[in-house]
């Protein structure tokens, strides 16, 4: 059983449908994006998920309750298992940075001792155990939100999601962030689900990212793929077509080693396959694999030069094809 | 100024205050919870119940409509009724109470509709049932509002305990009528208007200092 499991998730307000189908699965320990523009729906996706707005239909199994037809009062005890980190922090004005992370912990109803002492653990592994004492309204920015992790952990959950967590902090703030984010999830081995609208967060922190428009899933996979994809959209012409016509060129994504980058490695490639070969793009190195990725635009295509090219570079894929005068 | 009217002056403060700090306080016990069921039942809130939210409302408009003077006299046979005469200072409570409570309820409610709906989503997110919403989120987030709102609902008891005067109820207003009004005497009437306008402002005073010491969000920048 996966620790998280949507289903078919729908949502709408009045007629306006905010989510549409959306099913995915989430395993423990894993980190999953959800990214998407403005209006995709990503806010109204995780207010399901942490039991704050009910789907009008689907499921949302955490830990095996769906949570989408639970009634309220069991509701409220599965949300416990639960932490939800907020853009905007949503710290208590009227508490102090303790106190604040306490909360959780007297909604659970855990003695205070053992609040106290959880506490102190929880600002010490944010890096905050000199400010226990000081009103949220005294921090900056990246405090706040560290006080907001330190909240969401508090109660041990089993999934903490993260709603534009870094979107209302600068650049090294959100690096900060980031990296205790990465670092509870190794650590702790805590599941994390973050929406975002930054392209960059999630290359830095999702193993797997659902990509969300006007309500539904377009796109799923690794960082490197989605990333490709989006670079591959923008460079793409425009009359790209699946199918080849008389005379049209082959645009060819092709895999080589960043080694072979070295040599004068199209001029090769156009000797190896007696092709004429123009570079259109290199996408971003993949740099733990130590490949690169190259679109090129190939005139002609005879299967022997696809297997040519095969041969030669690490591997070669035929995107699609654009009319011989483009 | 003589010892007499000193005194007099002094015992008339005592009952005003008496009058002001009772009625201010049942105006919380009254209004603050009335406050709270309305923020919860309207529409939108967390227990939404727009029934009993119209009715509860039109009942505070209702009360808030009737100038005070009216109600003093409306709420005669029910004064009787509950402390036994309708003269004095305790009988002026009553009414007093009635009309602050509303008063009281509409300011706390604006009050409290103004906590950041993100920190009631903190508090349910994280398990907390309604109860606990209201008691760590909406009471403690909303107090500096609370206790302006307080001070705004003593200073207008110590206008309304005044007018209560009228009608034999002790205290400031009752001295005014009767040395000031009655029989122009005009070192009481001031002494009567002084000890007024001191006592509203230490009253404001008094709030103004509690509101700003609880109030632990980016202190506001002084004009
Ligand atoms: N409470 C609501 N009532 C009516 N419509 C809503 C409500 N919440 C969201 N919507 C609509 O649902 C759609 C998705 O909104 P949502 O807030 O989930 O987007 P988002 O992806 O989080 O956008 P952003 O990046 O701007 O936060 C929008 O069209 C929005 O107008
Ligand atoms: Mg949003």
């Amino acid at each position: 059983m996966k620790l998280l499991e949507v289903e078919r998730l729908n949502r709408s307000f009045g007629g306006q449908v905010a989510l549409h189908d959306i099913s995915f699965n989430v395993g423990k320990g894993d980190r999953l994006g959800i990214i998407g523009r403005s209006g995709a729906g990503k806010s109204t996706l995780l207010r399901c998920l942490s039991g704050l707005d009910r789907p009008q239909s689907g499921r949302i199994l955490l830990e095996g309750e769906d949570m989408a037809v639970l009634p309220e009062a069991r509701l409220v005890l599965l949300r416990r298992r639960i932490g939800l980190v907020f853009q905007h922090f949503n710290l208590l004005t009227s508490r102090t940075v303790a106190a604040n992370v306490a909360l959780p912990l007297e909604i659970a109803r855990v003695p205070k001792a053992q609040r106290h002492k959880r506490v102190a653990e929880l600002l010490d592994l944010v890096g905050l155990a000199d400010h226990a004492g000081k009103y949220p309204a005294m921090l900056s920015g990246g405090q706040k939100q560290r006080v907001g992790i330190a909240r969401a952990l508090a109660a041990q959950p089993a999934l903490l999601l993260c709603d534009e967590a870094t979107s209302a902090l600068d650049p090294e703030t959100t690096e900060a962030i980031l990296a205790l984010l990465a670092d509870i999830n190794r650590v702790l081995g805590l599941t994390i689900v973050f929406i975002t609208h930054e392209m960059d967060v999630v290359r830095r922190l999702a193993q797997q990212v659902l990509v969300l428009e006007k309500g539904r899933i377009v796109a799923r996979g690794t960082p490197a793929d989605i990333l490709d994809a989006n670079q591959l959209d923008a460079i793409l012409p425009p009359n790209l077509s699946q199918t080849p016509h008389d005379g049209s060129h082959a645009i060819v994504r092709l895999t080589v080693t960043a080694q072979a980058m070295l040599a004068p490695l199209l001029q090769m490639l156009e000797q190896q396959c007696q092709a004429k070969l123009t570079l259109l793009q290199t996408l971003p190195a993949r740099e733990e694999e130590g490949l690169v990725d190259l679109v090129v635009q190939m005139d002609g295509l005879a299967v022997s030069t696809m297997n040519a090219l095969q041969a030669h570079a690490c591997a070669a894929e035929v995107i699609g094809y654009v009319p011989a005068y483009s | 100024m003589s010892r007499l009217i000193l005194d007099l002056l002094w015992n008339a403060t005592v009952q005003t205050l008496e009058m002001v700090l009772a009625s201010g306080l049942l105006a919380v016990a009254g209004g603050l919870p009335l406050a709270v069921l309305l923020v919860l039942t309207a529409p939108g809130g967390l227990y939404p119940l727009p029934w009993l939210s119209r009715t509860l409302g039109a009942v505070v408009d209702a009360v808030r409509a009737v100038p005070f003077i009216i109600l003093l006299v409306l709420l005669i046979p029910f004064t009787r009724m509950v402390v036994g005469t309708a003269l004095g200072t305790t009988a002026a409570i009553v009414p007093l109470s009635i009309a602050a409570i509303p008063y009281f309820a509409r300011i706390a409610e604006v009050s409290l509709r103004e906590v950041d709906a993100g920190l009631v989503d903190a508090v349910r997110a994280m398990g907390g049932t309604r109860w606990m919403v209201v008691r760590y989120v909406l009471l403690p987030e909303s107090l500096p509002g609370l206790i302006s709102g307080f001070t705004v609902t003593l200073v207008t008891l110590v206008g309304a305990s005044a007018m209560a005067g009228a009608i034999g109820a002790g205290g400031l207003g009752d001295l005014a009528i009767r040395y000031g009004y009655q029989r122009f005497n005009t070192t009481v009437m001031l002494g009567v208007v002084a000890v007024l306008v001191v006592l509203v402002m230490l009253l404001q005073g008094a709030g103004n200092v509690l509101a700003r010491y609880l109030r632990h969000t980016q202190p506001t920048p002084r004009g």
